[in-house]
């Protein structure tokens, strides 16, 4: 008799793929409905993290139209808590630190804004009314709604530049309009776009320098003075500031970044995110548990399957091959379905908003990833189960 | 003749009985010790809680003998039919199939053995429920090592040869009893074994498709295959060239019907 080597045959990556799917071809409705936990699960994590990127990717792209580069010096509290003033020459001598581009001033005034003489002094609408100097819009990157800025030629005269918050309090929808100030009216020569980093200028009515010292009393000292630098000298500026405005007393120069709440903002955007993730990681789990149970039932349910494939010559590593591949499809396919729904309820989520669509890839690889690795837990223990049922009993007539 | 040649086991003698010097030939000596398929001797089966399935059997089955195994309910011819196909091990005695000796052989070589030179018909058939015919038949072959394509290919000849070939793309709902147990024979005998097993194949048939079953395991045995068939009908038995009895896990008598070849 001849005798012949016996090893089993493996089988091809197609034919376990295809052993694997077999149970889940006979059932569909069975694969969608365990499919779903963790494609609810998935779609939720997606979704977290999807919609907080997009969110921070829209914060970073404003940032960086706003630019980081841009300091405001202001006078600080003095030695014994009197307010400080900033010396009248200040702006010049921060213009020539070494990377400043640009500076702009600005000097407080008291007097209030109104729509006409008629309406009481007290009331301001918020609106503060500041000396400007001719810097001030290039160093905000600000640009005109409507109108001009204030130039020599306009500086002179009684005009004003309104913030967009001040325009819109007094109601004033074009330049040419006039608003009472320090008991005589004024020309609105223009109004401003929204200011993100400058917000207390959205609240301002601004006259240029010489018509303030003229007409309303200005001392002339700053209280706020703009500077935009080469991104690279940001922190030297910072640093040098100080000295170069007041050497006597550098503690009295206060020096703050108005980007930095934006910054602070962009970089815990998704901090709050942490509890619907930990949901979305819930479902998973419940998700896997599902998979486990629809596993162990098909494992029943195909005895006579795998007492026939044990005949026919399957090893017990092909049997558990057979159904931690099908626990793995079953999962991968809910995963597959999760990425998608979370990624449409992302882009649903930024169109509506009209921020950038956003869905990391670490986040689509991390939560396929997870599937996987739930799909063989999953399946794993109900193919050893399957795979040590003895050929005879899974024969047996039920 | 192409698809016939498949199915013959591997190494196909003559398929009739006219020369009695041909040592394979089962006709002239069907128990011939030098080619045995299967031999067993003082093969004890007991079951946990004291059931003695089988009590010392001896049986030698020989290259292209077609033998029934007899016997009632309960007496022990599934529990042998197991340890013939090395689905089960005995308890004691020894298990020899196609040279080797199965108590020294590995889970995994068992399973290499079972896919060369095993195949298998059941009374409730057995077939994958949803997918074809042809698909059913040639998952026999899934473990054998050969591509999809040629088990596919091998699968049409071997369903031509049980008479289904107009039944190759219907679903196992969409046949009849006796056409499933045909597509089951198929699928059994697609890979050329050296042994086929039919456990109560007629079991769950009506007479006549019963008795197509049974034509068609005697014309693959005329082919050469060798076929063991359990039964518990001595009248199907008795239409087998050779019959064994068992009772009570022992056999009680081997009776051979020469004439009947
Ligand atoms: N897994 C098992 N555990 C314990 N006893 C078993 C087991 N399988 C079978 N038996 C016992 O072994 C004996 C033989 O069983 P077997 O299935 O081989 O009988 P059989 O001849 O095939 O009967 P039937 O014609 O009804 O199919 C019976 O008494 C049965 O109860
Ligand atoms: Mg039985």
């Amino acid at each position: 008799m001849r005798r012949t080597r016996l090893s089993p045959a493996s089988l091809g990556p197609r034919d376990v793929l295809h052993v694997g799917s077999a149970g889940l071809r006979t059932r569909p409705m069975r694969v969608v409905l365990s499919a779903l936990g963790i494609a609810i699960g998935i779609a939720t994590m997606i979704a977290v993290v999807g919609i907080s990127a997009s969110s921070k990717a829209q914060l970073l792209q404003k940032l960086d139209a706003l630019g980081t580069n841009m300091l405001v010096a202001s006078p600080g509290q003095g030695l014994f808590g009197e307010q400080v003033k900033l010396p009248k020459e200040s702006p010049g001598m921060v213009g020539r630190i070494d990377g400043v581009r640009q500076v702009g001033a600005t000097g407080d005034l008291s007097q209030s804004v109104r729509r006409s003489e008629k309406i009481p002094e007290e009331e301001t609408g918020g609106i503060t009314l500041k000396a400007a100097d001719e810097g001030l819009l290039r160093t905000l990157r600000g640009s005109m709604a409507s109108g001009t800025w204030l130039n020599a030629a306009n500086g002179r005269y009684p005009s004003v530049v309104l913030g967009h918050v001040s325009a819109q309090r007094l109601g004033i929808t074009r330049s040419g309009q006039q608003v009472y100030i320090g008991g005589r009216y004024f020309t609105v020569v223009g109004i401003l776009d929204p200011l993100p980093l400058a917000p207390e200028i959205e609240r301002s009515a601004l006259v240029g320098w010489p018509a303030a010292t003229e007409a309303l009393g200005f001392d002339g000292h700053p209280t706020s003075i703009y500077e935009r630098s080469t991104d690279a000298s940001v922190q030297a500026v910072r640093d040098l500031i100080p000295h170069t405005v007041d050497p006597e007393n550098p503690r009295n120069v206060q020096v703050t970044d108005p980007s930095s709440a934006l910054q602070a903002k962009a970089a815990t955007e998704g901090a709050f995110t942490n509890l619907l993730l930990g949901l979305g990681g819930v479902a998973l789990l419940v998700g896997g548990v599902g998979v486990a149970n629809t596993m162990i039932i098909s494992v029943l349910e195909r005895r006579h399957e795998i007492g026939l494939r044990r005949s026919m010559g399957a090893t017990r590593g092909q049997i558990r091959l057979q159904f931690v591949t099908e626990s793995l499809l079953l999962s991968g396919l809910g995963g597959l379905a999760g990425i998608v729904l979370g990624s449409a309820a992302t882009y649903v989520f930024a169109a509506s908003g009209g921020i950038p669509w956003v869905v990391p890839l670490w986040a689509v690889g991390g939560g396929f990833g997870a599937t996987l690795v739930i799909g063989t837990i999953a399946g794993l223990y109900p193919a050893v189960r399957a795979a040590r049922l003895s050929p005879t009993l899974a024969l047996q007539a039920a | 003749m192409n698809a016939t040649t498949d199915l013959t086991p591997g190494t196909p003698g003559p398929t009739t009985a006219a020369d009695p010097t041909d040592p394979t030939d089962p006709a002239a000596d069907p128990t011939d010790p030098t080619d045995p398929v299967v031999e067993l001797a003082g093969v004890t089966k007991a079951y946990p809680g004291g059931v003695a399935a089988l009590r010392g059997v001896d049986l030698r089955v020989a290259r292209a003998e077609l033998l029934a195994i007899v016997g009632p309910s309960g007496s022990g011819k599934s529990t042998l039919l197991h340890i013939v196909g090395t689905l089960d091990r005995p308890t004691a005695g020894a298990v020899t199939l196609a040279g080797h000796d199965i108590a020294t052989l590995s889970d995994r070589r068992l399973s290499a053995l079972r896919a060369q030179h095993i195949g298998f018909v059941f009374q409730s058939f057995h077939l994958v429920p949803g997918i074809s015919a042809r698909d059913n038949v040639a998952e026999g072959l899934l473990y054998s090592g050969l591509p999809r394509a040629e088990r596919r290919r091998r699968a049409a000849d071997a369903l031509d040869r049980v008479g289904l070939a107009d039944r190759m793309s219907h679903r196992p709902h969409e046949l009849s009893g006796g056409q499933k147990q045909r597509v089951a024979i198929a699928r059994a005998v697609v890979g050329e074994p050296d042994l086929l097993l039919a456990d109560e194949p007629t079991g769950a048939l009506d007479s006549a498709s019963g008795a197509a079953v049974m034509e068609l395991l005697h014309d693959l045995n005329k082919e050469g295959a060798t076929i063991a068939v359990i039964t518990h009908d001595s009248e199907i038995a008795a239409q087998l060239p050779r019959q064994v009895r068992i009772r009570d896990g022992q056999v009680v008598a081997d009776v051979r019907a020469a004439a009947k070849r």
